[in-house]
């Protein structure tokens, strides 16, 4: 009690107007601003994964599986910092045994678990089966084991049944990607449908979401292959990196024009809390809304990708072009999902005024915590690709 | 051979049965609600005898009354054992000044539980008033609708409650709330709200606030009953509901609600 009393009492003093009194504490803090962001990442990777696979993009052929994997290893972490945040975690299995079917929330762990066991481990096994029991036979010892148990025993390589795979997985692909759009536009949803809230309540927020969520992810997995190949002293494919870098433009045209469509219709609409928001935006949101995730997140990038397009710059110039963009695109979409979830609560329900967030640096709900959960995807990925290589290389052999 | 195509045989008439088995098992919590809602004549009634579906309550503030003591801040904290740290309320009176240059401010210094202080008056006041607030006990309640688990529920009276014992404390109700109706509880880490005195209505008598308020200016009772002085008050007065475009149908009802109070 005296831990809330220290952190709610300072803050009396930074509200402006007037706020609903129990409005002082604000109830969804840093983990929830992190959520979103890891789910729009493992949407993101999947989108492009199954890009690759449905148009059959030749040049992006390298980035296939390491999409799969970055997709598993962030999902696999996505739902911890939720489960963090609970008041009683211990309960959290309620969802599961008694949901209640008009919840928006509810439906979390349904799509989850649908998401996780129907789409990603299936295309993930379907695509690494033959290299599976081709370890098998090559390992030794707990290895030899591990590949045994992952591929579920099946040692069938006949041209049959590698056909039989590759249908599988495009199936699994045509299914996983409105599942993918699912899994992250139904995260806007949670937002979109609180009619309380003007900030989030709007019919575009799963799709200005998912749109995001493809920039978010072809932007991590630029960044993730511009990292690894040289760590593992091989050359970067640039005919890939630039058809990343074009994909990544297209995706970011859209979601720009969308959240530019979003802006327009508030500003036109004018609804009566039109003024507590604008006092917002150039207020306590004006350096993450307009200059972090509007300025470098978006149109710098934008514009530098644009210029690499126009001009032929040389490869290097390019690829550390493409490598600070992409930076950018992510720091920018972090900041889009800290306006959307801080920035929704910063104001009063009463449209009369403005309060405050303060993160504190330890503690669940702090500062070093929500870095361990950033860092955490990268361990498992790291685990990942030393179980399931997904270079080339690895799968020759 | 023969034997080996017995054995293969009843192999599979076991894994059939114990297929069908965990099937119809993972089916009984249907099974069981399906049974619940067969009967629909089922009249829920309270250990003391109280039977919810007999009333249907709701609550009318007359805000020319109110004279912002904040006794029914006061007495609410009491009552209810909520934290009396100045950042959860179950029920506060807000202050509305209407100034000659039509700004208008607004202020409940700490939910109100002391009342308020005079202000030197500077600008002309051209209207100034007193409203309490509470959770609004709506028809259509947003809160229970996002609830994941069903923690909090409507009843059968139009009261909505929370079981805390079932709260996994997410906050999304608390955000779905449009009236900053609700917080959690640093303590029990669950959601909570003004539950109208359930347990003091449930025994026959009137909310605490409704109890101490010292010029009547809340008005407790049934809806759907003639006789009631709420329906009375409701039918004397110009009524108002906060926030009726949200479609949320309150049942706290104000009496000379001005356009000013959201």
């Amino acid at each position: 009690m005296e831990e809330v009393t220290k952190h709610l009492l300072p803050l009396f003093k930074e509200i402006t107007g007037f706020i609903y009194p129990n409005e002082i504490e604000l109830h969804w803090k840093i983990l929830i601003v992190l959520y979103p962001y890891l789910t729009g990442l493992v949407a993101g990777a999947f989108i492009l994964a199954s890009l690759v696979k449905i148009f059959n993009v030749k040049e992006m052929q390298p980035t296939y599986r390491v999409s799969l994997l970055t997709a598993l290893g962030f999902l696999l972490v996505a739902p911890l910092p939720l489960l963090a945040h609970l008041g009683h975690p211990e309960r959290s299995y309620e969802i599961f045994l008694t949901p209640n079917s008009k919840s928006a929330m509810a439906m979390f762990g349904f799509v989850y678990a649908w998401y996780l066991m129907a789409v990603l481990l299936l295309e993930i096994w379907f695509d690494y089966r033959r290299d599976l029991i081709r370890w098998t036979g090559k390992e030794k010892g707990w290895k030899k084991l591990l590949y045994r148990i992952i591929s579920l025993f099946s040692s069938d390589i006949s041209d049959k049944a590698l056909t039989f795979d590759k249908k599988a997985i495009r199936v699994i692909t045509v299914i996983g990607i409105p599942s993918a759009f699912l899994l992250h536009g139904y995260v806007g949803f949670i937002f979109g449908s609180i009619k309380a809230n003007p900030w989030w309540s709007s019919v575009l927020m799963p799709i200005v979401f998912l749109f995001s969520a493809i920039v978010s992810g072809i932007a991590l997995i630029l960044l993730i292959y511009m990292i690894i190949v040289p760590m593992r002293s091989k050359l970067m494919d640039i005919k890939c990196l630039d058809k990343l870098a074009s994909y990544l433009f297209y995706a970011m045209i859209v979601d720009f024009s969308l959240e530019a469509l979003d802006f327009i219709h508030r500003i036109y609409e004018s609804e009566e809390s039109i003024k507590i928001l604008s006092e917002l935006v150039s207020g306590k949101l004006f350096v993450s809304l307009i200059v972090i995730q509007l300025l470098v997140g978006m149109l710098i990038p934008l514009f530098a990708i644009a210029a690499v397009k126009m001009f032929h710059l040389p490869e290097e110039l390019r690829k550390l072009i493409y490598f600070v963009s992409a930076l950018m695109v992510q720091i920018g979409i972090f900041s889009t999902r800290w306006n959307v979830v801080i920035g929704g609560q910063l104001f009063s329900k009463s449209f009369r005024g403005l309060t405050a967030y303060k993160m504190t640096f330890l503690g669940l709900e702090g500062l070093l915590v929500s870095i361990g959960f950033l860092i955490l995807p990268f361990l498992v990925l790291y685990f990942l690709f030393s179980i399931l290589p997904p270079w080339e290389e690895a799968r020759e052999s | 051979m023969n034997n080996d195509l017995q054995q293969e045989n009843y192999d599979r008439r076991k894994f059939c049965q114990s297929l069908l088995g965990s099937i119809a098992f993972l089916l009984l919590p249907i099974q069981s609600r399906a049974a619940e809602k067969k009967n629909p004549n089922r009249v829920l009634v309270l250990g003391n005898g109280y039977i919810p579906s007999d009333h249907y309550w709701g609550m009318g503030i007359d805000i020319s009354k109110c004279i912002g003591c904040g006794r029914c801040v006061d007495a609410c904290k009491m009552e209810n054992k909520v934290p009396r740290e100045p950042f959860f309320f179950r029920t506060w009176v807000e202050r509305y000044r209407i100034y000659e240059d039509d700004e208008t401010q607004v202020d409940s210094p700490e939910g109100a539980i002391n009342g308020f202080t005079t202000v030197p008056f500077g600008n002309h006041v051209i209207r100034s008033f007193f409203v309490p607030k509470l959770c609004n006990q709506c028809d259509n309640p947003p809160c229970v609708q996002v609830c994941p688990v069903g923690a909090t529920f409507i009843t059968e009276d139009g009261v909505i409650l929370v079981d805390s014992d079932y709260c996994i404390g997410c906050r999304y109700c608390v955000q779905a709330c449009p009236y900053g109706a609700r917080f959690i509880n640093p303590f029990t880490s669950t959601a909570e709200k003004c539950t109208f005195c359930y347990h003091r209505v449930a025994k026959g008598m009137a909310p605490a606030c409704v109890e101490v308020c010292p010029t009547q200016a809340r008005i407790f009772g049934e809806i759907r009953k003639k006789a009631s002085p709420l329906v009375r008050f409701i039918r004397m007065n110009n009524i108002g509901v906060l926030k009726p475009n949200l479609n949320t149908e309150p049942k706290v009802y104000y009496a000379d609600l001005d356009g000013e109070v959201r």
